[in-house]
Order: C-alpha cells, then structure tokens, then sequence
C-alpha cells in the first residue's frame, strides 16, 4: 500500500536520509523508522504536547507535522539536547522538585519549558503555566513543574 | 575474599527524606523506555477492529479480504481463544468478543501486519455478520422486567464472593449495623438526598500497549503497560486457558495507572496474536482505543439519608447505591463494595445501612479508579454533613469534629483502626485556611473529610547481599511513576543502616520476582513496605551470625553500625557487609538472602457488630485519614467555578518520603478537580461522544490554583513499615466533597449532580437569587 518515499532531515545537527512511508507525520518517521523515541504518542491529535519538539527552535507537535514538510529545517528531540546549558538546568531542577512522575509527558514539558526560557527568560509563574497549558500531565498537579521552571529561571539569571 | 570495594559511606537515614527518584533522570533526558519504546527482531503490529454495535450476536466472520491485504500475518477473533474467561470477581470476560458483542468499542477482531498501518487498514476489510439485539443502556433499564439479558449464562460463571447475581444484576452488597429503622425517631434533624455521579476517564498519558513474544517451546513472554505483571499473568491465563508457567510477564516503565493498567486491557489479545502469528507482535491503543475500549469510573446513583441529634451527635445513615457496571464485572463488585464500606465516612454513627445493586449495561466496562467508589459516596455523604451542620448553626469544622471516629474505635462493619490522624488534619486546615484572603475579602470555603485503606491481599519481598555487600531488592511491585522503588528502597535501606544508592530495585518480572497482587487501592508503600522491611530484618539476623563467628563474640554483644557495617558495642573493630558476604558466598553458610512473603489478613467483618451480605473484601487494611479545604469563586454570570487556593492535610503514618506525599496529594487533589468541575465521558445513545483529548477534557497547567498547601501529620501505625500507611487515592477521594460545600458557601445552592459544570451552578445560583442574572 504506503509507497515510501526519501527525505533528507536535518535531525539533532545531523543530515540524515530516510525514507517513509507517504503521508507519514514526524512524529511516526523519528519512532518507526529512526528510533528516536523521546518525543511520544498521548493523542496523535495535537491536544497532550508529548510528541513536542523544536523546528528551527520552535516547539512543534510532531503528530500534527509531516515528515516531508520538515526537509530543509532543523528538528531537535530531546536526544539532542545534552549540551543545552538551558535544558541542563531545567532538567536538575525537574529531578529535584518533584515534577517527575511516570515521565511520558517529560520531554514535551521540557521542551516547551526551554522555548519558554529563550523567549523570556524571567518569566512570571502565570507565563510559566500559561507557556505549558499545552502540555498536559495527569501525575503532578503541575504544581511541582511549575516550582522546577521557576526555580531553573532564576539560576540561570544568576 | 573477591571483589572487596572501598567502605561505603553512610549518608544518614534514608526514611523521611525527600530522596529524588533514580529514575527521573532517564525521564528528563528522554530516555526511559515506555511499552511503545520496545522492539524486537521480526517484530509486527498489532490493530483492533472494534465493535459498532452495543449488543449483537457474531454470526460470523469473513477474513478473505483481509487475510489478503499487505503485509497482514495473523487474525485473531473470537473462533481463536476457546471459552477460557477471566474477571477479578466475576470470570465473565473473553480475550476477545465470543459469541456476541456487548458494547461499542469492544474488541472482535485483531490483525497482526508489518506496519501499524497495514494492520488498521486489513481491520476495516474483516467483514462480520452481526444480529443487533436490544441493548441495554442504563441500570435502570437493566433491572426492568423484560430486559434483554447481556450475560444468559452468568450462573455458571465462576464467582470469588457472594455476588447474588441474577439477569443483568451482577452482584448485590448489604451492610447494616444497629438498628436504622427505629433510630430516625431519635433524630432532631434529618438530611436526604439522591445524587448522581458521572463517568470519569482515567486519562494516563500513555495509552495502553503491550507487547508479546513466542519462544522456540512455545513459552510466552509479554511487556505490556500494568500495574501488575502478576494480574496481568492472571487474566492472560485464564482467557487464554494456558498454564501460568507458560507465561512469563514484565514490564517497562508505565506512563501512570490510576486503575486503568490493573486488570486486563489487550494483552490477551496480543498474545493471541503472537500465539498464532508465531512472531512478536506490539499492539499500541490509540487515545480514542483508550477511552473506548478499557475502563472508567463508575457512575454512581446515591440515596442517602442522614439524622443527627439537635446537638449535631450523628445517630443513622442509610445508604442506597445504584452502580452501572458496563458489560463486564471487572472490579466494580469491588468498587461498589467498598463505596458501601466506606459510606459513613470517617464517623462514629451507630446506626448504619448501605446497600447497593451492581447491574450489566451495554456499555464500556467500569473499573478501578484512584477512590475506588469512595469519592461518589463522599460527594453525598458529606454535603449532609455540612447541611445539618446549617441547620444547627455547627461550623464545618465543629460537627466533624463532635462525630469523628477515634483511635481504638472500628470502623462500620468492623475492621480496626490503627492510628488515626483525623484531629491534626483538621486542626491544620482550620488552623492555616482561617480568617479571610489576602486582599480582605472573605472566603467561599468548603471542607470535606476521608478515610482510606491500605492493606489488601499478598505481596513478598526478596532481599539479597550481593558479593560486595550492596544489595538486591526485588519485590515485583510495577512503579507507575509514583515513586514505589524509591520508597521501598528508602526503607530497605533504613533496615540494613545502608545508603539508599546501594540497594538496587530489580523490575517485576513473574519468572523471578515475588507475588505482589498489584500497585493498586494505596497500597505498596504499606503491604510491600512491610514485607521489604520484614525481609532486609532477615539479611541482617543473617549478617550478624556471620559477624559473631568473624568476631568471636556474642551476637548479643555486636551492634548494626551505619554504613553497612557490624561491630561488637564498646570496641572500634568491626566487619563489612562486603567482608561478610565474601564469607557467605565463598566459604561459609551461602549467599544472605532474606524473603518475606504476607498476605493481609485481618477480618474486615465484625459478625458481632454487623451485618454484611455480598461483601466482596473480607480482608481490607488500615485506615489513612485527610481532611480537605478549598476556597472557591464563582463567576455570578457564567456559573464558572475557580478553585482559588486548597489546603490538604493527610495522616500517612510516617512519610517515607515526604516529596512522593507532597506530589501524590497534589496529582489527587488535581484529578479531583477535574472530577467535580467539567470531566465527564458522554454517550449519544450506546457510543461514547467524547472519546479523545480534544472533546474531553482534563486539567491543564492554567486550570489549577498556584496555592496549593499541603500538610504531612505523622500518626505512624504500629503495623506499618516504620508506621507508613498508603498515600496514593486520599488526596482525590475529598475533592469534588469540598468543592461542592464551597460552591454552596459562595451561591447558597446545594448540587446532587456531578460534574458542577458552570451551567449546572448557574441555574443553582438562579435558583438560589444569587447571580446578578435574576431570572425574570
């Protein structure tokens, strides 16, 4: 059926070519046929944010996005991200505050969190929810993600 | 002597201390591995065709189309899984659809195809020859004479309890304890009341999957998304008719539970799939799979009734719940059960009756979910608390305290109460909530208090000394995210005095791991915890022999020193847990190894204080108590209810780990909210409306209050492992409860429907002449 058909993506600082099936969202391509996992399947519907990630910076649902409009930009998964002083930052203060529960909304939270951070990098704590009312989590309460951005803001200003 | 490390350094105690999750890391770096995550050579995928009628009988199917589509391998139907049926209380339940189908959504058939999309589209070819019956829609129409029956051979099925089924009832509970009917004459007041209560979806972020893989002899291996690779074991089993050895189940990380992974979803149709396609097969819900096809919380109907004495002393309740059960028992015999049990609430009232009918609908089947029947009964229950508190001029704080159950009481029915915190949760609301906001204006306050168990059923710990004195715990409990291998570790590791980063947790694993029936009804920290503690106390009796003959010394002379060390009191010189374990392994007694196994078994039935028919639990648990606050607004031309700040006081025995607490009171209370506000699962006649994220909706990051206090109170039970009781439903049960008080504070209207939607609270406020929109 599906005819699969050859892209090249610039994936994570990375030329990589994949072919896949026509139609195909990012989200599908970076799980089914490049393994990059961190970005998940809550809806495939654009509404939880857990396939969340960044498209020449900008945080983008991966279910919403085909694989073929993604040539010629840079897509940026959480396995990406190691050397982000940003993510570093949020990443300690997440695993310290408690904002970690059974996790499979993480990466997404981070991601838009990071965004957040480069686009105002004080922000206040209605900004923060404000910035992750796209992302839903059914562990927390929000409470404690909200503390660990706050918290990662202010070292980071310091 | 092998493999001998540097000392390790003792950090202090691990018990108390808000110890981060090991397993937050991977998690932040994207790298934890959900069911969806894992692959194997020669793997296929998994797709369900789902029923389009509410009630109908298979004639038949015609797979020639689809068994020709590309890429498809294997279909499974009802024709592949033989009469096998699984069911926690009632063994009603196929693998698949067999014979008839008895909801929209439900499975009838799976294919299994290269790709996830060859597999969904060789569903929409499988053809199958229905003859739609009538379908039953409510339990009203259930219990109807003449009804159309879902299960015509029920009296055959294999019951654990006394269910009393008959036609479309499932089971039947009665409870009673003095003597309700004549004690109405001794009331000054009395209180009544029908209240509904509506579905809930548990909505965990990661949809259900599973994944299940043949070996050359035939021997099944599956990973799927649980909370227990054990019930999971068991429902796979017994739809399946295989023999428990012949399946081997594990798990990856799960992306939360709340009720939803712990009996069955499609791991018996998976490994159906894997079984005759003789390759892996994954199978991975989709949201609206999710919603359709697994469970949700039950809707309740309540009649309550409720009378006091004029100087608030509660004398007679009675308690009458209608429960729709959906096309399959599952857990609700459980669920309504336990609503039952937990009806009077946190009271002494020595007049009590509950009773409840449990009835088949056409519709999804209802299950576990974080309250388990408790929440229903509360957003009754305890809004009559409050109103005879009005009318006798109490506050809220003032009646509950007159009735509130004390140590050393029983509750209804009989189980004992261990510790009960009840008093320093209230006394940290009032004390915190008291006097009005910020900005001078005064507050819409509600309160709700609420008990909860933690106990139930068997569970075992292994504790093993590793070469080098580190340790190995392994008690095949599935964390959900809520943090239970931290928690058990915490307290492994106070037992044997070591740091908290040398006891490794293994995964459950039912080939290796111990029976733990499940994380489930706030459980693992209390009835795992106690078999973790009982355990490690082995290793180190065990470790201590080794030490007097390393010594040669008295066992009564030596003391368990920080670090992982023993020594004999009064002298410097001391043994390693590394120099004593070289010993074991290599030359004297074996490798230590400690294993506890328990079951819990104290009697919830007192026969000479009550009655009680159907009772689906004989053994529940000790009781956690919370007492909750919140102070609302209510927008007077919308009816829109904005919780503005919580105060939420729970009695967990002692926190093991005080943060894990802080976040489940947090996560519960926000669940809560979403209960009593706005989620709502609705059906357009037999099909669900709303089966997905956009149509349903759930509490984001801008629908919850900053202000959320939370307040630990440490009464620790004696029986409880460092007197930790369970921490994981309390923090939800008093949220709508609470919510609903509120609301009556800020607009004068009493609710009896859940959720209070704007509109619901808007025509209450019309009712009541408080909204600035005066009905003409």
């Amino acid at each position: 059926m599906s005819k699969k058909i050859l892209h090249s993506l610039n994936l994570n600082g990375e030329e990589v070519e994949v072919a896949t099936p026509a139609g195909a969202t990012l989200l599908e391509t970076m799980r089914e046929d490049l393994r990059i996992l961190s970005a998940k399947r809550g809806c495939n519907q654009g509404v939880c944010g857990a396939c969340t990630v960044l498209i020449d910076g900008k945080p983008v649902r991966a279910c919403l996005t085909l694989t073929a409009r993604c040539e010629g930009h840079a897509v940026q998964t959480m396995e990406g991200m190691g050397g982000d002083r940003v993510m570093a930052t949020l990443q300690r203060h997440m695993v310290e505050s408690g904002g970690v529960q059974c996790g499979f909304c993480t990466s997404g939270i981070l991601i838009s969190a990071r965004e957040l951070l480069e686009e105002d990098p004080a922000p206040s704590r209605a900004a923060v929810k404000t910035a992750l009312s796209g992302n839903i989590c059914r562990c927390t309460g929000y409470r404690t993600i909200v503390d660990a951005v706050c918290s990662a803001a202010e070292e980071l200003a310091q | 002597m092998s493999l001998v490390q540097p000392d390790p350094v003792f950090v202090g105690g691990s018990v108390g201390k808000s110890i981060a999750k090991p397993d937050n890391l991977e998690k932040v770096q994207g790298r934890a591995e959900y069911i969806a995550d894992l692959y194997r050579p020669g793997m296929l995928h998994g797709a369900i065709l789902a029923s389009p009628h509410a009630h109908a009988r298979i004639r038949g199917y015609d797979l020639t189309e689809a068994l020709n589509a590309p890429g498809v391998v294997a279909i499974v139907t009802g024709d592949d899984v033989g009469d096998g049926r699984m069911g926690a209380f009632i063994k009603d339940e196929h693998a698949i659809a067999r014979g008839k189908v008895l909801y929209v959504g439900e499975p009838v058939a799976a294919v299994a195809a290269r790709t996830e999309q060859e597999a969904r589209h060789a569903c929409r070819l499988i053809k199958v020859d229905y003859e739609e019956l009538p379908a039953v829609l409510s339990p009203e129409e259930g219990l109807a004479d003449g009804a159309p029956v879902l299960h015509e051979r029920l009296a055959d099925y294999i019951k654990v309890f006394d269910a009393g089924s008959a036609g479309n009832l499932c089971s039947r509970t009665e409870l009673s304890e003095g003597d309700v009917e004549s004690a109405w004459a001794d009331c000054d007041v009395i209180v009544e009341g029908e209240y509904t209560t509506q579905a809930q979806a548990h909505v965990s972020m990661e949809p259900c999957g599973a994944l299940a893989d043949v070996d050359a002899n035939g021997r099944v291996t599956l990973w799927s998304a649980n909370q227990s690779v054990f019930r999971v074991q068991a429902n796979v089993c017994e739809s399946l008719s295989l023999p428990m050895s012949k399946l081997r189940c594990l798990t990856p990380r799960v992306g939360a539970g709340f009720g939803n992974k712990m009996e069955a979803h499609i791991q018996p149709i998976t490994v159906a799939l894997a079984l005759k396609a003789k390759r892996p097969v994954k199978l991975i819900m989709t949201r609206e799979e999710d919603f359709e096809m697994v469970r949700a919380r039950h809707p309740f109907r309540v009649r309550m009734k409720t009378g006091a004495k004029a100087d608030g002393t509660l004398v007679a309740r009675e308690c009458e719940v209608l429960v729709d059960c959906g096309a399959f028992a599952d857990d609700s015999p459980g669920v309504m059960g336990y609503s039952l049990l937990m009806c009077g609430g946190p009271y002494r009232i020595p007049n009590l009756k509950a009773s409840g009918r449990l009835v088949y609908t056409n519709k999804l089947r209802f299950g576990a979910f974080r309250g388990f029947g408790n929440p229903q009964v509360l957003f009754a229950g305890e809004q009559q608390i409050d109103e005879i508190g009005d009318r006798l001029g109490l506050d809220p704080f003032a009646i509950r305290r007159k009735n509130m159950l004390r140590e050393g009481d029983q509750w209804f029915v009989g189980p004992r109460i261990g510790s009960n915190g009840l008093a320093l949760c209230l006394d940290a609301v009032e004390k915190a909530a008291k006097g009005p906001r910020a900005d001078g204006s005064p507050r819409n306050f509600g309160l709700a208090v609420t008990a909860h168990i933690s106990g139930l059923l068997g569970t075992g710990a292994i504790v093993r000394m590793l070469e080098d004195g580190t340790i190995s715990l392994n008690t095949g409990a599935t964390d959900i995210g809520q943090g239970s291998d931290t928690v058990l570790a915490q307290i492994c590791a106070e037992e044997l005095k070591m740091p908290f980063d040398q006891v490794a947790v293994a995964s459950p694993d039912t080939d290796g791991s111990p029976y733990n029936w499940g994380t489930t009804a706030s459980r693992v920290t209390y009835t795992t915890g106690r078999a973790v503690r009982a355990a490690a106390k082995q290793v180190v009796d065990q470790a201590m022999s080794h030490a007097a003959e390393m010594l040669e010394c008295p066992i009564d002379d030596l003391e368990l020193r920080e670090g992982g060390r023993i020594g004999r009191r009064g002298a410097n010189t001391d043994v390693t847990f590394a120099q004593i374990s070289g010993r074991a392994h290599w030359a004297v007694g074996g490798p230590l190894v400690g294993s506890q196994t328990l079951v819990y078994d104290e009697p919830t039935h007192d026969p000479k204080r009550a009655i009680a028919l159907g009772l689906p639990f004989p053994r529940i648990g000790v009781f956690s108590f919370a007492a909750l606050g919140v102070d609302v607004d209510v927008d007077d031309t919308s009816g829109q209810v904005t919780v503005q700040e919580v105060w939420s006081a729970a009695d967990v025995g002692r926190a093991i780990n005080p943060r894990l607490v802080e976040v489940q009171l947090h996560g519960g209370f926000v669940q809560g909210l979403g209960y009593a506000l706005y989620e709502e699962m609705v059906w357009d006649g037999a099909r669900l409306a709303n089966p997905s994220l956009m149509d349903y909706k759930v509490p984001t990051s801008r629908d919850v209050p900053d202000a959320i206090h939370t307040f630990i109170i440490e009464d620790p039970d004696p029986s409880g492992p460092f007197g930790a009781k369970g921490a994981g439903e309390i923090g939800l049960n008093a949220a709508a409860g609470a919510i609903a008080n509120a609301v009556a504070k800020a607009t004068g209207a009493r609710h009896s429907h859940l959720p209070l939607t704007g509109e619901r609270v808007l025509a209450g406020m019309l009712d009541s002449g408080t909204s600035s929109e005066r009905s003409a």
